[in-house]
């Protein structure tokens, strides 16, 4: 049995009497431990193919099968790192983690456990130092690393990953990839990430994902990326199967499906 | 759980650490080498540029006052004369000679104590239907309508209503509170949570949050800047209505006294009362906005 499954999932809005087709026939299988990245044009759905797997968005047709259960409703088995962090400000660093871990685990685990874990969270993204800290005290990079400790720390069967990095400058979103590859390497968890970033698909995934374009996106080809792990950046630069992965991915989004609108 | 702590912490995270750090050295010896003559002359600033402005103005309309109001044929008595005749007002608020020759002081505590009990009831109901209002599109189509036309009834017109149903001055006037400053709180509510961030209410629907939890750990502190505003609105419309309602109950409070005053013809002790309810409006609406910013800090900020 697949660990998730996604099953033939429509999506289509409507408003009013217009209808629009943003999603047609997807169909993907994801297992356990695997990273995979989704990559796309933006508009094209990818975010929408998300909010789906989180439960935020209901399907028009088809399903959404974790270990074999439908999937229809939003919860912390599917854990969201949302693009702007989506840490609430009113919060330090640690009760925003201590929000989501007294919700998931406040009947399992005694408050001296679940502070532990919670610390413990914090420290995985080197954030510890930090624990009193509200959101506007500190970078965005930092707010990221919080919203992936939170995510963490509700031990979600899947994390998902709605482009992590992309409001972050270059550098520091090189420091979260790392970090995020050695939560994968130690942890084992099972992880989809939207990107529109083709390096950073590359650098992280089992499997890359590209969509077509909208109006109804599908699935136009799943690449593995046969790179051994752990990866090295400055290792990789010159290798020969990540240079070739990298071709096949911007190759699928600049010639075969140009974004045609994109000024 | 065999998971493990990474202890090979990325380059980043260490500069940026390191980078907190040297703040902090350099930050504490700023603050402490500065010199206390400099720290009292720099407080010493603020208090003039702050107090001396409103002073001279005051001194003047005083001035201006006393000169208009100066002849024998005036109408309105000058400063002098207020000074005269009521400076047992003005210098002992807490005299007590019998149960109607009291103290201005304890005419407002009686004020007062109608305006927080009408007051705390119009925040904690109007905070509530402020949130169904603003999270249920049925509620708001239904109720905001209703809502939109009382508000506009001005307050001295639901007291003959609330005299009729209560039967006795006090809760009548406590009501009339009430109904006053609830609308501003529905409002401002309503508004605050039809604005909070989709992003917010994602995280509660993953962690699953039930209707409680939602409303006390997203709604309040999300809306809480906008629910404040409604209560600074709503403070200062209660003390509005407070004294025009005692004027028409009665009883111990300052509106009956201003009414009293002027049924014996006291100008100069309603000028002081005036200026003691002004007194009190300014310092309810600084409370209740002190308290917001205290309870909002952070929220405004992201």
């Amino acid at each position: 049995m697949s660990y998730l499954k996604i099953d033939h999932v429509d999506k289509r809005f409507q408003r009013g009497s217009a209808t629009t087709d943003v999603l047609k026939d997807i169909n993907l299988v994801i297992e356990k431990g695997e990273y995979v990245s989704v990559i796309g044009h933006s508009g094209c759905g990818k975010s929408t193919l998300l909010n789906i797997i989180a439960g935020l968005t209901p399907v028009s047709a088809g399903a959404v099968l974790l270990e074999g259960k439908e999937v229809n409703s939003p919860g912390p088995e599917r854990a969201v790192v949302f693009q702007n962090h989506s840490l609430l400000p009113w919060l330090t660093v640690y009760d925003n983690v201590a929000l989501a871990v007294n919700k998931v685990f406040g009947r399992q685990k005694s408050k001296a456990e679940r502070h532990d874990w919670i610390m413990h969270n914090l420290d995985l993204v080197q954030m510890g130092h930090a624990r009193d800290k509200r959101p506007a005290e500190i970078s965005g990079g930092m707010k990221q690393r919080v919203g992936i400790a939170r995510g963490l720390a509700m031990e979600p069967k899947i994390l998902l990953l709605d482009e992590p990095f992309g409001a972050l400058d270059a550098l520091t979103r090189a420091h979260l990839q790392d970090s995020i590859m050695q939560i994968h390497a130690a942890l084992g968890n099972t992880m989809i990430m939207i990107t529109h970033d083709v390096d950073e698909a590359v650098l992280l995934s089992d499997r890359i994902v590209m969509m077509t374009n909208g109006p109804s996106a599908r699935i136009g080809e799943v690449l593995d990326v046969r790179l051994e792990r752990p990866r090295k950046r400055l290792d990789l630069v010159a290798d020969r199967s990540y240079i070739a992965a990298r071709e096949a991915v911007l190759k699928f989004l600049y010639e075969r499906h140009r974004f045609v609108e994109a000024a | 759980m065999g998971q493990t702590v990474l202890k090979n912490a990325t380059a980043g995270a260490k500069v940026v650490a390191l980078s907190a750090v040297q703040a902090q050295v350099v930050a504490l010896p700023a603050v402490a080498g500065k010199p206390l003559r400099e720290r009292l002359g720099a407080w010493l600033k603020a208090v003039l540029v702050n107090i001396l402005p409103p002073l001279i103005t005051v001194t003047l309309i005083l001035l201006v006052w006393q000169l208009t109001a100066h002849g024998p044929q005036s109408s309105l008595p000058p400063p002098t004369k207020i000074w005269a005749e009521a400076k047992d007002l003005i210098t002992e608020p807490f005299f007590w000679n019998g149960s109607q020759d009291i103290g201005l002081g304890w005419r407002i505590l009686v004020s007062l104590q109608r305006v927080a009990i009408g007051f705390s009831l119009a925040a904690v109901v109007g905070v509530l239907l402020g949130a169904l209002v603003g999270q249920s599109v049925w509620a708001m189509r239904g109720l905001d309508p209703v809502f939109q036309v009382l508000r506009t009834v001005p307050p001295l017109a639901w007291l003959p209503l609330s005299l009729a149903a209560f039967r006795d001055s006090q809760p009548s006037a406590i009501f009339v509170i009430f109904i006053t400053a609830i609308w501003p709180v529905i409002i401002n509510t309503a508004v605050g949570i039809r604005n909070i961030p989709q992003d917010y209410r994602n995280v509660a629907q993953v962690l699953r949050l039930n209707q409680i939890e939602f409303f006390f750990k997203i709604m309040v502190p999300s809306a809480a800047p906008y629910i404040f505003t409604g209560l600074r609105i709503g403070v200062g419309l209660s003390w509005l209505a407070i004294v025009a309602a005692e004027m028409l109950t009665g009883g111990v409070g300052i509106g009956f006294f201003i009414w009293d005053a002027w049924n014996s013809s006291r100008l100069s002790d309603i000028i002081v009362a005036l200026i003691y309810i002004g007194v009190v409006g300014f310092v309810l609406d600084r409370l209740v906005a002190f308290i917001g910013t205290i309870v909002t800090r952070g929220t405004l900020t992201n």
